[in-house]
């Protein structure tokens, strides 16, 4: 693991890879290449990038609809990510599950899920996997503050802090549910409180220093691996886009969003390089590495194949050993003998 | 008669309803300052302020139940689900509470609430975000179920809606909400009556049932099965699901002695195969070739569009199923 400003360097690349994902898929949602909801993260990659460098190789992660930053922050390649918003084949899940739903399990990415709290259990259930089998695995479930209302959430916490399971909670505060500013939906400023009421640490910072983010997230991660229990952290933030590709985000000021940007956690930690001495040549050449790898990415996606039916039909289940072979529905296929 | 969009339609019934009965209140996610996920109740919070239109945190299984306590004792709560899909978040409260308060109580209590939002696939959503949620609550005795296709029956069969004391889900789609249909004037206050079937089109060669967005795909269908083989499409449109009006697709079958039935649920059960069931055994004699039904295709919906095209009923699918039944 690399530490200082090599990590930093390493983290800076991850972050405005990213960004520059984003960017071409907003370009290619208005082009048409992608449908659907697209919920971008822009704004917010300093959580993921931190959250990925406080993680080793096994560790699982769950994460909301809003998922491309921490998808890739896992190491999921640009080119898998692209072609699933594009529905093609080589998509990370086949172009079957779009933007919300990114998988990449070899990568310790358990996905994205699109229903509000629905995978706050699912998380807690991975954890409870990890001390079930004492594997020293950590799990991290992200969602944003407005999920913090919902039953899914609440019920999650409950048992997670009930069985003391190795789960870091974070939610990541970019202050709107949608359209609506969490003022209207939480009677509390501080969601640490939430947590407090299930027997589990709480943390609360501001998330624009990919840096601060790690430090935090790995002191609960190792809390959590030690078998000392949950904690709950809320990640101040912001998103710099509307809530999907559909809103045109209205419900807030100009001002308001030029004052957040100011913070943008990308050229935070470029800022933060070059004071500790990179020289400019070097980033504008990071910059120019990722720029390539992303046009490369929509190159790939563009030419890739389409999305397959027989995929379409596979995928309903994976391989059954309690359906006969003349009972098997259209595309499931039998495990084989002495498998599983 | 005006014509209005769909979502129009539903945004003056519910603006005549909440103007003709004050305990008549709308609560979801986004319906007030947002003005609606999808703009239905754009102007509602600004006419009726915030106690009778209230956004509501992501929470469905509690603003499910508070709308329904709130019905028991006296209020007419108009629940919109940003989407049907949030539904199986509350779809303890709706079927084990709504659905049943009025028998566990001895027929004392009632319980007149309205679940409405957007149903079934709209463009691209995938796997979480597709789902006709018609089949899962059709089943359930207590409720009633409303799919209205036209902008004249989404408004008209929503004030009946709003007024019936018992529990509606009313089933909009989210892909008609631009569609314009005519519509009678507001002084007409034109009250649907659930349980009655609209004859959309007749004809002699084939009765084709069909509701919600299919609605439309069958009326194309039977255009192009009148100009390229001279059949004669009847289409059906049942409107409500529960009450099922068994009796109008009955007749049309004696009429025509041949039926499709299209859906964009899945094959598996559901109203789909209610309706055939009823039809089978009202109409055994009357009939000339098995019944046949267009359905989504028995999959996840897939996130990519060749195959999101591929899943849902289609005007060809249709036009090939009504071809087979009339021994084209
Ligand atoms: C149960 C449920 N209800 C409603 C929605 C629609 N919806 C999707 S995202 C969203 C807002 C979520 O806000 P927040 O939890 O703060 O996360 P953010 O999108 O800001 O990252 C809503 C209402 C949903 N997906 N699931």
């Amino acid at each position: 693991m690399a530490s200082g400003i090599d990590e930093l360097r390493q983290q800076y690349r991850k972050m405005l890879e990213i960004r520059r994902f984003e960017e071409e898929a907003a370009r290619a949602y208005a082009m048409g290449k992608i449908g659907g909801f697209l919920h971008l993260y822009i704004g917010q990659e300093a959580i993921a990038v931190g959250v990925a460098s406080a993680l080793v190789k096994g560790d699982y992660v769950f994460q909301t609809y809003r998922d491309h930053g921490i998808a890739i922050a896992l190491g999921m390649t640009a080119n898998a990510g692209m072609a699933e918003l594009f529905g093609k084949d080589t998509g990370c899940s086949r172009g079957l599950g779009g933007s919300m739903h990114f998988f990449d399990p070899d990568n310790g990415f358990y996905g994205g899920w699109g229903i509000v709290g629905g995978h706050v259990a699912l998380a807690a259930g991975a954890a409870f996997k990890s001390k079930y089998a004492n594997d020293g695995q950590v799990t991290v479930c992200f969602f944003g503050e407005g999920a913090t209302n919902i039953g899914g959430f609440h019920e999650g916490l409950s048992l997670a802090g009930l069985w003391k399971l190795p789960i870091v909670f974070i939610c990541e505060n970019n202050q709107y549910a949608m359209g609506t500013p969490m003022s209207r939906t939480t009677p509390l400023e501080d969601l640490t409180l939430k947590a407090q009421g299930y027997g589990m640490h709480g943390d609360r910072f501001e998330g624009h220093d990919v840096t601060v983010v790690k430090d935090r997230v790995k002191t609960a991660v190792d809390r959590a691996r030690r078998g000392e229990g949950p904690t709950f952290i809320e990640i101040q933030t912001y998103r710099f886009r509307g809530h999907s590709m559909s809103d045109p985000a209205k419900y807030r000021s100009r001002q308001e969003l030029e004052e957040r940007k100011k913070k943008d956690p990308c050229a935070v930690a470029r800022q933060r390089l070059a004071d500790a001495g990179v020289k400019e040549a070097e980033l504008l050449g990071i910059e120019g590495e990722i720029d390539d790898l992303i046009a490369a990415c929509v190159k790939h996606a563009d030419e890739a194949p389409p999305a397959t039916e027989e995929a379409m039909w596979d995928s309903v289940y994976v391989p059954t050993s309690a359906v006969p072979a003349d009972r098997l529905p259209r595309g499931v296929v039998r495990v084989e003998d002495g498998d599983a | 008669m005006r014509e209005l969009r769909y979502r129009e339609a539903i945004r003056e019934a519910m603006i005549e309803e909440m103007e003709r009965d004050a305990n008549v209140f709308l609560m979801g996610e986004e319906v007030g300052h947002y003005q609606g996920a999808y703009k239905v109740s754009e102007g509602l919070l600004t006419r009726f302020g915030e106690q009778r239109v209230i956004d509501t945190p992501i929470a469905e299984a509690g603003f499910a139940g508070v709308g329904i306590g709130a019905a028991m004792t006296g209020l007419r709560p108009i629940v919109e689900f940003m989407t049907w899909n949030f539904s199986f978040v509350a779809f303890d409260q709706i079927i084990s509470s709504a659905a049943k308060v009025a028998q566990m109580s001895g027929g004392r209590v009632p319980c007149p609430i309205v679940f409405r939002g957007p149903n079934g696939a709209a463009k691209q959503v995938a796997s979480q975000h597709s789902h006709s949620v018609d089949p899962f609550y059709t089943n359930i005795p207590g409720l009633w179920i409303a799919m209205p296709a036209t902008p004249r029956d989404a408004k008209g069969l929503l004030k009946a809606a709003i007024r019936e004391n018992n529990p509606v889900l009313f089933l909009e789609g989210e892909t008609l909400y631009n569609v314009k249909g005519e519509v009678l004037d507001e002084d007409a206050d034109e009250v649907i009556p659930f349980g009655k079937a609209r004859i959309a089109r007749e004809g002699d060669g084939c009765t084709i049932v069909a509701w919600g967005r299919p609605y439309y795909t069958a009326m194309e269908a039977a255009e192009i099965l009148a100009k390229e083989h001279g059949l004669q499409c009847e289409i059906v449109d049942p409107r409500t699901l529960r009450p099922l009006d068994v009796d109008a697709m009955v007749d049309s079958v004696k009429k025509t002695n041949r039926c499709v039935v299209v859906h964009e649920h899945w094959p598996y059960g559901g109203p789909g195969a209610e309706i055939v069931d009823q039809i089978q055994r009202h109409a055994f004699d009357w009939l000339d070739a098995p019944i046949e039904r267009v359905a989504a295709l028995d999959v996840p919906m897939p996130y990519a569009s060749n195959l999101e095209t591929l899943v849902l009923p289609t005007v060809e699918r249709v036009v090939e199923a009504v071809k087979k039944v009339a021994y084209l």
